[in-house]
């Protein structure tokens, strides 16, 4: 087998776990019917105010917008790793290159004040 | 000694085929042996982890820990796994029903298939990937999404809240964790966790990567949502954070997961920094458990020393001090090769 069908093989077992382990406690846990009051959310017996999901303000979202312009970073600079051995030195001030624009970016962003948490 | 599981699979594979079975079907049987095993190794690993834990604690907070069940308490953990076994399940009326349920299955799925590349001995990994290390990372980050279920599905404020605040925690410490493992994959020049161990012959890579290892371990920490980057579910704040709505086996399962996380982790560090199973007198599969475990203690000893950090100081270090940091790792490594191929080395 190759071995992106073992892992998919894997991965299909691996789904029984948590399955069986629901099967395993859906065998011994007591099943009562549940009162009303017992299924509310809970919040220290307080009864909640207001719906729960709301809009969140905006500069949880520009983490997000950073953490995607590095992540795709990664994805080019593991393959690099990778062969840096045999690319030389071209490969590397190009790399070097290539960091620098996301360290402007990252400086930008944290000018801006997008790194800041409230 | 040393080969005792990798002969055994051999054998067992060319009796399976000397008995007329065809060779797919006993490489099938024999992932599912492998299967159980991984199975085998992460349950036992979280009952005598969540004792150790419990145990370590206690010896740094001077007080005795759990010590009623069994020798030194040791069987406290059984105890509680067979009393979550018999908590009712309870699905708050207003939570996203199909989100609520299948995240906790989710999560413990994510961190079971993180032991499928990882070489728990020599060539003793279920699968050998040439990009072992890349889909740890990938599927690592996959965690993410399953918190993110549970929080929202929940439909509770302190679920919402620490979900929202382990995502911001864990995509940001997710940078730096990536970045800090290029250095080694620079040095060992593959992805395979196996060439990656072999490549440590002379030096373990903790001498030539001290920076990355740090940085790794650090990030590692709040990739695990582990104190003292437990801002997620601060206890005193958010009572237990996405876990809030969360009993038995699905609570349960949630904790199964974080354990076998942190063993998967500390695995990692062993295998990329100490050198995996390489070590005198010992098989390799006995060095790593070593390893492992060591790595987990200072896990534990972290946890349990340091007070909870803020969370706008906690997401200001990730992006303004371990970003830069692991960036220049990265620049210095390179240097440090080009320099030393010019000496000739």
């Amino acid at each position: 087998m190759s071995d992106h069908a073992t892992l998919g093989v894997f991965l299909l077992l691996t789904l029984v776990f948590p399955l069986g382990a629901m099967l395993a406690a859906w065998l011994f846990r007591p099943k009562p019917r549940p009162s009303e009051e017992k299924l509310l959310p809970y919040e220290c017996g307080v009864d909640t105010k207001g719906p729960t999901w709301i809009r969140f303000r905006v500069n949880y979202f520009l983490y997000a917008l950073v953490f995607l312009a590095f992540d795709i970073e990664t994805i080019f600079l593991f393959p690099w790793a990778v062969k840096f051995q045999q690319l030389g030195l071209f490969a590397f001030v190009e790399m070097i290159i290539f960091i620098a624009i996301l360290l402007i970016g990252l400086w930008y962003a944290w000018k801006e004040g997008a790194l800041k948490w409230y | 000694m040393e080969h005792l599981f990798t002969d055994t699979a051999y054998m067992l594979t060319s009796w399976m085929v000397g008995l007329g079975i065809k060779p797919v079907w006993a490489d099938l049987i024999l992932l599912v042996v492998q299967w159980a095993i991984i199975i085998a190794i992460v349950t036992v690993n979280v009952i005598i982890l969540i004792w150790l834990e419990r145990k370590v604690s206690g010896f740094i907070q001077e007080r005795l820990g759990p010590n009623r069940l069994g020798p030194f308490g040791a069987f406290q953990t059984i105890a509680d796994a067979m009393k979550l076994l018999t908590k009712e399940d309870i699905i708050p009326s207003r939570a996203d029903r199909w989100i609520f349920m299948s995240a906790p299955l989710l999560f413990i799925v994510v961190a079971v298939m993180l032991y499928a590349v990882l070489p728990l001995g020599k060539d003793m990994a279920v699968v050998d990937l040439n990009v072992g290390l890349f889909y740890f990372i990938s599927l690592g980050s996959l965690s993410t999404i399953c918190l993110l279920m549970a929080g929202w599905g929940s439909n509770n404020k302190w679920s919402l809240l620490g979900a929202m605040r382990s995502v911001a925690q864990m995509i940001s410490y997710e940078i730096p964790l990536a970045f800090s493992l290029l250095g080694v994959v620079m040095i060992a020049g593959s992805l395979n966790l196996g060439e990656i161990v072999n490549a440590q012959n002379r030096y373990w890579f903790i001498l030539l990567q001290p920076v990355a290892f740090l940085v790794y371990f650090i990030a590692a920490t709040a990739e695990l949502n582990r104190g003292p980057f437990d801002m997620p579910e601060a206890e005193q704040e958010l009572t237990a954070g996405v876990y809030t709505e969360y009993t038995g086996m699905r609570w349960a399962l949630f904790f199964l997961a974080e354990y076998t996380n942190l063993v998967a982790v500390s695995a990692l560090a062993a295998t990329l920094f100490f050198g995996g199973g390489q070590g005198h007198w010992l098989p390799s599969w006995i060095w790593i458990i070593i390893k492992t475990y060591l790595i987990m203690l200072v896990f534990m000893w972290m946890k349990w020393t340091f007070p909870r950090i803020r969370m706008d100081h906690l997401m200001a270090f990730s992006w303004k001090v371990l970003i830069p940091v692991s960036l220049a790792n990265i620049l210095v490594t390179g240097l440090g090769i080009e320099f030393f191929r010019g000496m000739g080395w």
